[in-house]
């Protein structure tokens, strides 16, 4: 795809990524889990023209706030090596971006405190031409925005800020301290992600969320609302500051999310599974069944037969369980033979091996109910040992024997457990992460 | 006074009826199959063990070779399962070439699977009619991926290509043909007394044991379940086509032969609503990232290959390769009836047996 | 008995002139067995589609005089089709020492070659030329159906050439 760039493009991307990326590199080298899940975010931006443009808007951004930053003596820091050539082409765009930025900002709030999202989504009429593009960069800025919290614990510019932003009406006055927020934000980007799982989901929305024009338009009407929950809520000033800043970065990240899932939906999408993981409020379709399994072998088998239970959104929204070790084969008798869940199908079984232990992954089907459910115990990894399905599903038969063979998980119970696929001579189990092959290759 | 002694009869893995490398040891009295116990695994190749330390895309040409005669399923299996884990929209375009290409697929298969189902039973022509029009699909999707048999042709997000100039037409000009074909197939082996004498009642099971051995695909349908995942969990843009879920009463291996050249049937009509319906223009490949990674998490998906449902479990902890990769492969469970079935047989309808079961040795072994 | 080209009439000299002709035994022999390879019926994976499709309707192998049997008693080529396991690798041995002499084997594809994309995998033969001789390689995975035709042509060539000179080509 980089091939179709002109060169002058490519440069310019390449500026704007190394911008971007410098803010980012600092604090990733400090904290390596980010980094990666970073990295491809940037990677991400290179596609298309429009993500270029975001990420180019969101290195001026940088640029236009680290002279604020100057200005404030805090987070300055941070953005040292962004800052110098972008300046002068960013200005009019950064404003936008700012304004957007800012927008994205109490945009938390405002989920947080009242209803007015939604509500004002009509302004959407107010998204011009223009606006479409920097909104690319708004959702970008909303991830920033995700960590900001974060960057107000460390740097003390952010509040008072803030306070700036609430009371000047004029677009530059917002821009201005909005960008400081972006800025801080961005260093501080890391540690949010790194602290709220909600973040790596809330990023691949936002990436998505550049996708279409449609969405953009959404998402910038979402930061307009936002801008107008903002200055509410900067009347409300210090409320915020008695909340636990971890926990608003994870909130931040949800109402992200959220408004990339809402996006989307304004786009006549699917529903998107992703969103749905880090927005409690829009429970899966398949959450009535995982609830009527869970209530039904609870009550029947006692409550701590079950580990855990979920809604796997990754799967297709499939009925999780785990089961607890000794009450495997009780619950999995209970689940074929029980008349209201009548699961007759064994549709998958395999083990995995954890490091830290086995797992047993079924996957089981009711033909009469036409539902799913997944099922997995935790073995120990040292001697991993369980009771065998065969008896109630004769496909069963050959996946244990799989299992058996290249994980070397003991099935008491099957009839003929047996390495079905190497041979009885194989030393060692190959699926588990540690092994060495016996006989050294030529 | 007569005495039997029971023997052991060993059919493979070189046996040319067993089509591939798989062996079967018969205990067997007289003629009569006391027990059989099939050994598998002459073409285990650790493809789940390979995975491990490869990026996703590197992952799709080892599905081609997994089912290396419906490789078009297999390449959507693993693109389906990255893109539900990651919440990718696919081009519209894109989902078209992806279900005519299956499609096609999906009748190649069942033409292979045809041609040396009868072959088995000692009838040489037919095998040479289904490579005839097996070669025409084959060389409309060489020319949608540029292989012939392992096509790697889908990709995460979208496909490799688009459609060359024309090649729509082709398609769409290809299904009147082989439905013309397919007549002429059962005007040749359907009726013919020989063929039905060797297939009707044999190797026959009931619907708890389809459903309790985890028989999918054809196996399944042959016994009366209504159960097609392109139906009843509909992927891709399988809810856009008018088609019907083949099924038969009986549960043996005539009915699996007349729910495999019926399937033929309803995939043309796929082929043809989705050759009508293709979008003019648009995209193929969706906006993903260079280096796809996975949310952390697992998941499995299913969806409905030639021989049965095929699964893709992928567990990932975020990085570009796969943490642990799974395929649920049909073949793989269909064969484990096998015993089951032979048990208590005539010697002369093991083939007929195994071969209606429509086993590919690569899925079989992983 | 005696020749004697003297009492024959000019048309039969003329007869034997177009019809005799003075070669090695080995090269007969030669010649006949490269115009009838008899490939054994061994389909390994990927590739034994391709050899399917080779000997079907559309490429028809047996206009070369090449046609599969399914014991490997009668057959004197091996097409090695496909991956070779480990699990598979003995029992790959043995059919080829149940084959008759002289015999000749195509590494077909780039798994019987070397291991092609299973090379890394734990139970795969890293190339079956670790477990018989092999005569001629065919890269591709899998081959296409012309290309194992011309694999076979090489053989051919080869076993023509091995008789003339008595050479042999590795």
């Amino acid at each position: 795809m980089s091939g179709e760039k002109d060169l002058e493009q490519l440069k310019k991307e390449a500026a704007a990524k190394a911008k971007a990326a410098a803010l980012a590199k600092k604090k990733a080298m400090a904290e390596a889990e980010g980094g990666p899940s970073s990295e491809g975010a940037s990677g991400e931006a290179d596609d298309l023209a429009k993500k270029k443009a975001a990420a180019v808007a969101k290195a001026k951004a940088a640029a236009a706030a680290k002279r604020k930053a100057m200005e404030q003596a805090e987070g300055g820091s941070g953005s040292d090596g962004a800052s110098g050539d972008a300046d002068d082409l960013a200005k009019k765009k950064a404003a936008a971006v700012a304004k957007a930025k800012a927008a994205a900002a109490v945009k938390r709030k405002a989920m947080e405190q009242a209803e007015g999202g939604p509500a004002s989504e009509g302004d959407s009429g107010e998204a011009d031409d223009l606006a479409k593009k920097k909104a690319a960069a708004v959702a970008k800025a909303k991830a920033a925005a995700a960590a900001k919290r974060k960057a107000m614990e460390q740097a003390e510019g952010g509040p008072a800020s803030e306070g700036d932003s609430g009371e000047a009406d004029d677009l530059a006055k917002k821009k201005a301290a909005a960008v400081a927020k972006a800025k801080a934000a961005a260093a501080a980007k890391r540690k949010a992600m790194e602290q709220a799982e909600g973040g790596p989901v809330s990023e691949g929305a936002s990436g998505e969320a550049d996708d279409l024009a449609k969405k953009k338009a959404a998402a910038v009407a979402k930061a307009k609302a936002a801008a107008a929950a903002k200055k509410k809520a900067a009347e409300l000033g210090g409320s915020d500051a008695g909340v636990d800043a971890k926990a608003k970065a994870v909130a931040a990240a949800k109402a992200k999310a959220a408004a990339a899932a809402k996006a989307k939906a304004a786009a006549a999408g699917k529903g998107d599974s992703g969103a749905k993981t880090s927005e409690p409020k829009q429970p899966s379709p398949n959450q009535v069944y995982l609830d009527k399994y869970v209530k039904i072998i609870t009550e029947h088998l006692g409550e701590n037969v079950l580990e855990d239970f979920y809604i796997n959104s990754l799967s297709k929204d499939v009925p999780t369980i785990v089961v607890s070790r000794s009450a495997y084969y009780k619950i999995a008798e209970f689940l074929k033979y029980n008349e209201s869940l009548g699961f007759d199908y064994l549709s998958e079984l395999h083990g995995t091996d954890f490091e830290t232990h086995m797992e047993i992954y079924v996957h089981l089907y009711s033909y009469k109910n036409r539902q799913s459910v997944a099922m997995k115990v935790k073995l120990d990894r040292e001697a991993p040992e369980i009771e065998s399905l065969q008896p109630l599903w004769a496909g069963a038969d050959w996946a244990e024997c799989e299992a058996y063979d290249l994980l070397g998980i003991q099935f008491a119970g099957h009839p003929n457990l047996h390495r079905i696929m190497l041979g009885e001579d194989w030393v060692g189990h190959p699926l588990r992460r540690d092994y060495e092959p016996y006989d050294v290759e030529v | 006074m007569i005495r039997t002694e029971e023997m052991l009869l060993n059919v493979g893995p070189q046996h040319p009826s067993t089509h591939g490398v798989f062996r079967l040891v018969l205990k067997i009295d007289g003629e009569i199959i006391v027990e059989a116990t099939p050994v598998i695994g002459y073409l285990h190749r650790g493809t789940e063990k390979l995975a491990e330390n490869l990026q996703y895309t590197q992952i799709i040409p080892y599905t081609d070779r997994m089912d290396y005669i419906s490789a078009m399923t297999n390449n959507y299996v693993i693109c389906h399962a990255v893109e539900t884990m990651m919440g990718i929209q696919v081009p519209e375009r894109a989902e078209y070439l992806r279900v005519l290409a299956m499609e096609l697929n999906r009748v190649a298969s069942h033409l292979l699977w045809w041609g040396t189902y009868i072959l088995d039973f000692g009838a040489t022509s037919p095998l040479l009619y289904a490579f005839r029009e097996r070669e025409l699909i084959i060389n409309l999707l060489n020319e949608l991926s540029g292989a012939r048999i392992t096509f790697n042709y889908m990709r995460v997000g979208g496909v490799k290509w688009d459609a060359p100039e024309g090649w729509i037409e082709k398609v769409a000009d290809f299904v009147p043909y082989m439905r013309e074909q397919l007549k002429g197939y059962h005007d040749l082996v359907t009726g013919n007394e020989i063929f039905l004498n060797r297939t009707k009642g044999i190797g026959k099971y009931t619907k708890e044991d389809a459903l309790n051995y985890s028989l999918s695909g054809p196996n399944l349908r042959c016994t009366g379940i209504k159960w097609d995942l392109r139906k009843d969990e509909p992927y891709s843009i399988y809810d856009r086509f008018d088609f019907n879920v083949v099924t038969r009463e009986d549960g043996d291996a005539y009915s699996r032969y007349e729910c495999r050249l019926a399937e033929i049937e309803e995939s043309l009509k796929i082929i043809e609503q989705a050759a009508e319906q293709f979008p003019k223009d648009g995209e193929t490949m969706a906006k993903v990232p260079k280096i796809i990674k996975v949310p952390k998490g697992e998941g499995f998906v299913r969806i409905e290959a030639s021989r049965g449902e095929i699964g893709c479990y992928i567990a990932s902890d975020g990085k570009k390769e796969p943490y642990r990769m799974k395929f649920r492969r049909p073949s793989f469970y269909n064969l484990q009836i096998l015993p089951k079935l032979l048990k208590g047989e005539n010697i002369s309808n093991l083939i007929a047996i195994l071969g209606a079961v429509d086993i590919v040795l690569g899925e079989v072994d992983g | 008995m005696d020749l004697k080209l003297n009492d024959l009439s000019p048309m039969e000299v003329e007869e034997l002139k177009r019809n005799v002709l003075f070669t090695t035994l080995e090269q007969v022999k030669g010649w006949a067995r490269s115009s009838s390879l008899w490939p054994m019926t061994f389909g390994l994976a990927c590739c034994a589609i391709e050899m399917m499709a080779t000997s079907s309707a559309h490429y028809d192998l047996d206009r070369f005089g090449t046609f599969y049997r399914n014991s490997p008693r009668q057959s004197d080529v091996m097409i090695v089709s496909g991956t070779v396991t480990k699990k598979m690798a003995p029992v790959l041995r043995t059919l080829y020492d149940q084959m008759a002499e002289p015999k000749w084997v195509v590494a077909m594809g780039s798994c019987a070659t070397a291991g092609g994309p299973y090379v890394k995998s734990y139970s795969v033969v890293k190339g079956v030329d670790q477990i018989v001789p092999v005569d001629v390689y065919i890269p591709g995975c899998p081959p296409n159906p012309a290309a194992l035709i011309y694999g076979i042509n090489k053989l051919k060539e080869k076993i023509r050439y091995e008789a003339k000179t008595g050479k042999k080509v590795i």
